[in-house]
């Protein structure tokens, strides 16, 4: 029964100074999952997804990777983040190198694949995307949109067993919110593993496998999409729906 | 004295550039020697001082390694200190003579010089380097480390690649400076521009003539040099337009084709 879990976090704390960000999250990803991660701003989303992969390292508590604790050695620290992809909100894209750069460099150099590999890999998950014809181009001659989906197929490019989306489309302009969601929608149709931290109610609501509101450093309430969104149990949850469903 | 001396300063100028040409064109090629060798020293000692001082301390890392980056950093920061905070030419002083007096190293006043160069730029472009690689933003590390680089390769493909498009003025800043101030190597005696004026204005007691011809002549370099870094930028900025490559599509499929199907 455990074979199909991917991630696995117990007694997760995180604090900055005296501010207690997490506050002991139990929480696992199994193979397939599509988990979008809601709450109100400062509830811990973020930092919780950063934990996953290490970019904030934990006050306390455990990450097991397929059993294995990852916080061991900075190699197998490493070969996990290989495998756990990660899309910022504000794209980070490598703005020295591009498109298919950005696309190759860690096919090349963390895979340790060749040139010719990394080139017809980056170049099928860049078609996935829609940005094929782009590849010739530098990151800021891209809008944001493109950006973000680009910084999607250099994440599959590493064929990542799960990819962790830190609020993708919160710095897009409205126009160009659809196409990044609507590569996303695909992946998560196609099987992949995604936690996905979104204030984007409806595709938290029509793509999800698992909806988990926190609020305050916990989670407060976790469940099937369907039972989030029309009765949700707890009061935090439901005020905080209550905004998105009116509006 | 020679009756056939001019009289006026438009007269003075082509004489003594003609009289003196050899001296003023050995003088320039080794100030030009010596900025160019010593910056460039310089941004090797600055690359590796500002790459060490921007090693992140993890708290995993073993006691012994954060011992030794802590004790270099401190060291480092002692030499960007002291170098930045003296005048060059009392450095060229303490070098050349201290290291006759104390060590009985008896370096050629051109090898000490260069050397007061290299190490004084070094200091400045220490800091220059360390402020080119934290500019870049967080954002592209953290992405990088996401993917499963390590420091080194972030370092190396993605930080200092565009830390360095930026520092270029400011090297081109150094480089400059270097020209104008290899003049202070004259108290130890290099033969370089400012030297040969120096000689060259006493023969006749045409000072204000000597040194203008210098002064025409340092700028000459000052400007043909900030030109061909301007040019150097544009080059690596690259193209500012990119090709939609519609016709790689076909090569691609070829080429997916074999890999993935067959």
């Amino acid at each position: 029964m455990e074979t199909n879990t991917i991630l696995e976090i117990n007694h997760l704390v995180k604090s900055f100074g005296d501010n207690e960000v997490l506050k002991d999250i139990d929480f696992s990803t199994k193979k397939g999952d599509v988990i979008c991660i809601i709450g109100s701003s400062g509830s811990g989303k973020s930092t919780l997804l950063r934990c996953i992969n290490m970019l904030e390292s934990p006050t306390s508590g455990e990450i097991l990777h397929k059993g294995n604790n990852i916080n061991e050695t900075a190699l197998k620290l490493n070969e996990y983040r290989s495998k756990v992809g990660m899309v910022f909100q504000s794209f980070n894209l490598f703005n020295n190198m591009t498109v298919l750069e950005n696309c190759m460099i860690g096919v090349t150099t963390v895979r340790k694949k060749d040139r010719v590999y990394a080139r017809i890999v980056a170049m099928r998950y860049l078609k996935k995307v829609g940005m094929a014809a782009y590849i010739n181009a530098k990151p800021h001659q891209l809008s944001g949109g493109q950006k973000q989906r680009v910084a999607i197929a250099r994440a599959l490019a590493m064929e990542p067993e799960m990819i962790l989306f830190d609020e993708p489309t919160s710095a897009l302009d409205p126009e160009m919110v659809g196409e990044v969601l609507t590569v996303m929608k695909t992946l998560a149709k196609e099987g992949m593993t995604m936690i996905v931290v979104t204030h984007e109610m409806a595709f938290a609501r029509d793509v999800s496998t698992r909806v988990v509101f926190m609020d305050n450093g916990l989670i407060a309430e976790e469940g099937p999409p369907e039972q989030i969104f029309a009765t949700p149990q707890n009061d935090r949850t439901k005020e905080f729906l209550a905004r998105f469903i009116s509006s | 004295m020679n009756s056939n001396l001019p009289t006026t300063f438009w007269g003075w100028i082509p004489f003594l550039f003609h009289e003196y040409l050899p001296m003023f064109v050995k003088g320039a090629a080794i100030t030009f020697y010596i900025s160019v060798i010593g910056t460039l020293m310089g941004l090797i000692i600055g690359l590796l001082a500002g790459i060490i001082q921007t090693i992140p301390v993890e708290i995993k890392d073993n006691p012994f390694k954060k011992a030794l980056l802590c004790i270099t950093k401190s060291l480092l920061k002692v030499y960007i200190e002291f170098f930045r905070g003296t005048p060059m030419m009392v450095q060229a002083m303490i070098v050349y003579y201290g290291l006759m007096q104390v060590f009985q190293i008896d370096l050629s006043s051109m090898a000490a010089g260069l050397l007061v160069v290299s190490i004084n730029t070094g200091a400045y472009m220490a800091e220059t380097v360390r402020g080119g690689i934290i500019s870049i933003d967080e954002g592209q590390t953290e992405a990088a480390k996401a993917l499963g680089m390590t420091h080194f390769r972030t370092m190396y493909s993605i930080v200092l690649p565009q830390a360095f498009r930026n520092i270029i003025p400011q090297i081109g800043n150094n480089l400059i400076t270097n020209i104008k101030d290899t003049s202070v190597l004259s108290a130890i005696a290099v033969p370089e521009l400012f030297l040969a004026g120096k000689s060259a204005s006493t023969t006749y007691f045409r000072y204000f003539e000597v040194y203008f011809i210098i002064c025409i002549v340092y700028l000459t370099m000052t400007l043909t040099v900030s030109r061909l870094l301007r040019m150097l930028e544009n080059i690596l900025d690259g193209p500012s337009s990119y090709e939609l490559a519609e016709e790689f599509q076909e090569e691609i499929t070829a080429d997916l084709k074999e890999t993935f199907i067959i």
